[in-house]
């Protein structure tokens, strides 16, 4: 940049901040988040996926469990996508659009729920880490360690061949082995915070150490918290579609997005559109929440470089 | 430096322990039994209350845990990884036999994935916000968020089912067939690979050269007057090719390990296709030894990067 430029947008800075009233931080996120028009996008697109997820009952032309081998297959073959069957059926004559929109339910919420375990526990492991040092520190990071070097998908494959197969295991699972990256960048986060003047006036006052944890350390790390957070999404939804497909995930009758891959291989050659449309779906989500969780570390976490 | 590695290799041992225990226990712990599948592969099994008794007691299931752990254990360190369930044969020998096939794929992967996300990152990165760099950022980005197993899929759909150009599932022979038919084989897993890590790598590369490019070496090297491809090519380039050396070395666990997902889409025969058989089959020797093996390689995949990093670059010393 030269100089005449950084003058004048120096200019234009100053000129707009007179204009406008002072921003708050989160104020000044927003703009930020804003800048990124894929992440707008991302949103946008999330949006309309949850909104089908909340709103299935009234979306869905069809009961998504309907098995109709008469008019929905063609003597046992799954009819491709037409006007009656937007996206084809399936070989019970299970319309596809219906068990996609149920789907999104399934594969959305295992997403969030196994983010919000994973978030819950490595922030207040990170938190507690950061703040207290020492050889609880010490110990809790070890711990993180041995997570970090587990295969995470092999280990929950394992779990989830033990185990009976359920949709409440999956977002437990999912959730009990992903808080490790997020309780180090917590822990990062609190180390360079509790050095902070307000955190030794809270001390002072005679504030216990949960008291500071909760309320004044872990609420500033919101930021990369956010970041983390929206990046572990797209991942469970992933590791969630990869067990389904394995039949170690969602179980069928119920529809997720993974499952309703599950031994697709046969179908590859005579119904193409029931390996299609779930993996699109998957997709689009996923990128979707990529571009948001990359639009929200510009927004929040400035300093990290992209 | 030789000292730093010794205390690192140290360190992985109680971590080893720590891994080996937890993994023993949520195995053995969970309420699905091996012997379900011990007879027959498919579930059920038509052994008498007294037959089960006896295969449990010969294969020592009746033992407290920690008895179970500390033989398990004590063979694990005279290099006995046990006997798989199903199959019956040393799991050493099993995993011997597919290591070869993974790496085959992985290998042949990594140089294709490298060869075209370093000149991708190199041209996003030095014309950082350009038309190419955003395309290709795009584009890369939608790349590392299919999901592997679906790729697979349509690739096999188009490729293999619609062109008929290539075999859609298996792996050539060893010792059979052309070169031709071996490599025909790997064209789509390798596809596959390509298509999702070309991005992450891409992305470190363009982050590299952007970073380098603001140094001050690098503005001193223009202020002395340095042809600009000078410039770009020994200075910038150089260091920007620093973060790439130290994920090779993180690269380490997934190129023996290979990919759990699409070595089973392709009916690979590789260590990533024999996790998912030993899971699937609750065969719980081989878990343990590919949830072993693969924590290790973690770990020397940590220091490989570590040492390699203060190999290239000599700013950074451990002692």
């Amino acid at each position: 940049m030269t100089d005449r430029m950084l003058v004048r947008s120096l200019a234009l800075r100053s000129e707009l901040a007179l204009r406008r009233p002072a921003k708050t931080p989160w104020q000044l996120a927003l703009y930020r988040f804003r800048q990124r028009k894929v992440a707008v996008w991302g949103t946008f697109v999330l949006l309309v996926l949850a909104l089908m997820a909340i709103f299935a009952p009234l979306i869905a032309p069809y009961d998504p469990n309907l098995i109709d081998l008469a008019g929905g297959t063609k003597g046992g073959r799954p009819l491709p996508p037409s006007s009656t069957h937007w996206l084809g059926t399936d070989y019970l004559g299970r319309d596809y659009f219906s068990r996609i929109i149920y789907g999104a339910r399934i594969s959305l919420s295992v997403g969030f729920i196994a983010m919000g375990i994973a978030i819950s526990i490595g922030a207040v492991l990170g938190g507690v880490a950061g703040y207290l040092g020492g050889s609880v520190d010490n110990l809790i990071m070890r711990i993180t360690d041995v997570m970090l070097c587990i295969p995470q998908f092999f280990l929950i494959l394992t779990v989830q061949s033990m185990t009976k197969p359920s949709i409440y295991n999956v977002m437990a699972v999912i959730g009990l082995t992903g808080w490790a990256t997020i309780a180090r960048v917590v822990r990062a986060e609190v180390l360079s915070l509790k050095a902070r003047d307000y955190v030794m006036a809270a001390r002072s006052l005679g504030a216990s150490s949960t008291r500071i944890i909760f309320r004044h350390l872990l609420p500033n790390t919101m930021g990369p918290m956010i970041v983390a957070a929206s990046l572990r999404v797209p991942g469970a939804i992933l590791t969630e579609s990869g067990l389904s497909f394995l039949g170690l995930g969602v179980q069928p009758p119920q529809a997720s997005w993974g499952n309703m891959l599950q031994g697709s291989t046969k179908y590859l050659g005579t119904a193409w559109w029931m390996v299609f449309w779930p993996g699109l779906f998957i997709s689009l989500a996923v990128t979707s929440f990529n571009f948001l969780g990359d639009g929200l570390r510009d927004a929040l976490d400035p300093r990290a470089l992209r | 430096m030789l000292r730093y590695i010794s205390r690192r290799l140290l360190a992985m041992i109680p971590l080893l322990l720590a891994i080996s225990l937890i993994s023993f226990i949520l195995i053995r712990v969970a309420p699905g039994d091996p012997i379900i599948t011990y007879e027959d592969p498919r579930g059920g099994h038509d052994l008498s209350p007294e037959e089960l008794n006896k295969l449990y007691e010969k294969l020592g299931l009746n033992d407290p845990l920690y008895v179970q752990y500390w033989r398990w254990l004590q063979n694990v360190l005279r290099g006995n990884l046990g006997y798989s369930l199903t199959t019956k044969r040393p799991v050493m020998e099993m995993i011997a036999q597919r290591v070869p096939n993974t790496l085959r794929l992985t290998v042949v992967a990594l140089i294709t994935t490298l060869l075209l996300a370093i000149p991708l990152g190199v041209i996003s990165g030095r014309y950082q916000n350009s038309l190419f760099d955003q395309v290709v950022s795009a584009i890369t980005f939608v790349g590392f968020s299919l999901p592997n197993f679906w790729l697979a899929l349509m690739l096999i759909y188009i490729f293999g089912v619609g062109l008929k150009w290539l075999p859609i599932m298996g792996m050539a022979p060893a010792g059979q067939g052309s070169f031709w038919t071996t490599v025909k084989y790997m064209v789509l897993p390798v596809t596959t690979f390509v298509l999702v890590d070309v991005g992450g790598w891409m992305r470190y590369q363009r982050a590299g050269v952007i970073e380098a490019m603001q140094e001050d070496y690098t503005r001193t090297a223009r202020a002395k007057g340095l042809p600009e491809r000078v410039v770009f090519f020994r200075h910038v380039w150089r260091n920007a090719l620093l973060p790439i050396v130290t994920f090779l070395g993180l690269s380490l666990s997934s190129l023996i390990g290979g990919s759990f997902l699409v070595e089973f889409v392709f009916a690979w025969p590789g260590m990533g296709r024999l996790g998912v058989e030993a899971a699937l089959a609750r065969d719980y020797t081989v878990v343990m030894a590919v949830t072993m093996l693969s924590s290790l390689l973690v770990m020397i995949g940590n220091l490989v990067a570590d040492i390699t990093y203060a190999l290239v670059d000599p700013r950074i010393r451990y002692d």
